[in-house]
């Protein structure tokens, strides 16, 4: 059975090549901040479940100190120039579409189809994680494909890849970052610390009232925890069930539902959702980067007022 | 409530714009140690969280193949497609791909977008050449806006279509957490409700994307003004 494991152990092979390869870019001023950077990375990926926890902890500290202290350059690998790029596109014409449709393609695949298959009674690849599997079997896939294709010199794929990976910098890792912050919140009760605060914040005499706090609560507290899952509970437990469903005799499937899409407007307007905001104004070279959560904030702010009075004028009326 | 400074720390920290990795450390340790836990405990639960989170990142092995078809030529081949249609806006192309996007995770097929997948290297340059090949050659401030939209319809997409699959792990978590307080809902009564806010979300979102388009031309046509009036010598 393949599992998350061996996924890990490729991408832990990636940041390996790509620490490698910083440090032999002697283009980037920096080359030796991001060696070990992408190193440490490799490090976590390749030996992370068999350190301990403390262990960890410390390698993350170390990649914080490098991102912090303003160790992380910009490497300059050798790439093709514009002309060349436009005479390839014109030769290769729609193919070069292939490769880059067939990520999703094995994606959707692994999770659909794979994911099924039993070989004498054993999973071909893990279940649980069969859409990541897949994600990583859809890169491999296409990465062969696009070799056969355009017939790059040998290191050119790392390369390229170090290139992009450089300009997301420490973007990359931030992510993770925030899922730890969440666990320390949860151990240090922060959760219950807000959902108390915006539950004794707002009077709670009236419908409309107590739908308002309901879902700008979700929103806002989306907005503090990076993700509606973690504020779903809270909120719901501090707001939603003794208030809309048991005092004004509000649908409860009505109101958890709406209560979570009010979260993920907030998921739109916060940086603490890095992957769905932060991460792709790197990849996309935005020099600010705030520039996708602003692209968005119009929609969440309309939308949530939207949410806001769907759930008025629907929760009480089923 | 001293927990809530790690909260406060965050917010002053991401507005000064420090450094996110920095600030969500300095976060997590007062957090922790405002909450009564060792600073050996709070590094440990840092570290544990870091780990068992590492399928966030899996995405970036993509990122190999998508520098190798950049390096082949990716980009300039998208441009040439949508170049070659007539028809084709920033808005309108963004538009067609936020009801892809919707439609697709509704049926709970979200690995068919992705920022590192689908938007980097096939949306944002093919919106941003669907601009160029109507307005001409854009200031670097539009190409951002658009690439910014660019992510933006995949977010709002994903966001609001996947709600509507049954197996979607929100509607699980609502089940659940429901189930817990002595309530029973069905899964296809959660994905049902979802579905007005899907309609409002591609209404709204939509909008603002045909909105775009006006405001390129507009920016553009102001610049083309300007330009002129200076050659006029005025």
């Amino acid at each position: 059975m393949i599992k998350l494991e061996a996924v890990y152990g490729l991408a832990g092979g990636l940041f390996a090549v790509f620490a490698i390869l910083s440090a032999m870019d002697r283009a980037n001023p920096k080359r030796w901040g991001n060696s070990l950077f992408w190193g440490l990375f490799a490090t976590s990926f390749l030996f992370g479940s068999r350190l301990s926890d403390l262990a960890n902890g410390i390698l993350v500290l170390a990649m914080v100190a490098i991102a912090g202290l303003g160790g992380l350059g910009l490497g300059r690998p050798v790439t093709t120039s514009a002309d060349e790029r436009a005479a390839n596109a014109r030769r290769l014409g729609n193919k070069l579409f292939l490769p880059a449709l067939t990520i999703p393609a094995v994606t959707l695949f692994g999770a659909l189809v794979l994911k099924t298959i039993r070989i004498g009674g054993v999973f071909l690849i893990d279940p649980k994680q069969a859409t990541v599997i897949s994600l990583g079997l859809g890169a491999l896939a296409a990465g062969a494909l696009s070799a056969v294709l355009l017939r790059p010199p040998p290191l050119a794929a790392f390369q390229e890849g170090r290139r992009l990976i450089d300009t997301v910098g420490w973007a990359a890792v931030l992510p993770q970052m925030l899922a730890a912050l969440g666990a320390v919140f949860a151990l240090a009760g922060v959760g219950g610390a807000v959902g108390g605060l915006v539950s004794h914040a707002i009077p709670m005499d009236s419908r409309l009232a107590v739908v308002c706090a309901y879902t700008f609560g979700m929103a806002l507290f989306t907005m503090i925890m990076g993700n509606g899952f973690a504020a779903f509970p809270v909120m719901t437990a501090g707001i939603g069930l003794p208030l809309i469903v048991k005092k004004f005799g509000g649908d409860p499937a009505i109101m958890a539902s709406i209560g979570m899409l009010s979260g993920f407007c907030g998921t739109l307007m916060t940086p603490m959702a890095a992957n769905f905001n932060i991460v792709p104004a790197a990849l996309l070279d935005l020099p600010d980067r705030y520039a996708v959560i602003k692209a968005q904030v119009p929609t969440a702010l309309i939308l949530l007022l939207a949410n806001t009075l769907l759930m008025y004028f629907l929760v009480f009326r089923f | 409530m001293l927990t809530l400074i790690g909260v406060l720390i965050v917010v002053v920290g991401f507005l000064a714009r420090f450094n996110p990795l920095l600030v969500v450390t300095v976060a997590a340790i007062a957090t922790g140690l405002l909450g009564g836990l060792s600073p050996e405990h709070v590094v440990a639960a840092f570290g544990r969280a870091f780990n068992d989170n590492r399928y966030v990142s899996v995405v970036f092995l993509v990122l190999p193949v998508i520098g190798l078809l950049e390096r082949g030529g990716l980009l300039e081949r998208g441009r040439m497609l949508i170049a070659g249609i007539g028809a084709a806006t920033s808005g309108r192309l963004l538009l067609l791909y936020l009801a892809l996007r919707q439609l697709s995770a509704a049926l709970g097929l979200t690995s068919l977008g992705g920022q590192a997948q689908m938007v980097r290297p096939l949306i944002a340059p093919m919106a941003e050449a669907a601009a160029e090949s109507r307005l001409g050659p854009l200031p670097d401030k539009l190409k951002f806006l658009i690439r910014a939209h660019a992510a933006g319809a995949d977010n709002v997409g994903a966001f609001f279509g996947e709600d509507i699959f049954i197996a979607f792990g929100s509607i699980l978590l609502i089940k659940g957490f429901l189930q817990q307080n002595g309530i029973e809902v069905q899964p296809l009564q959660l994905s049902v409700w979802a579905i007005p806010t899907a309609l409002l979300a591609f209404a709204i979102h939509g909008t603002r994307l045909f909105l775009l388009d006006r405001r390129l031309t507009r920016e553009i046509g102001a610049k083309v003004d300007a330009g002129a009036k200076i050659e006029a010598g005025e």
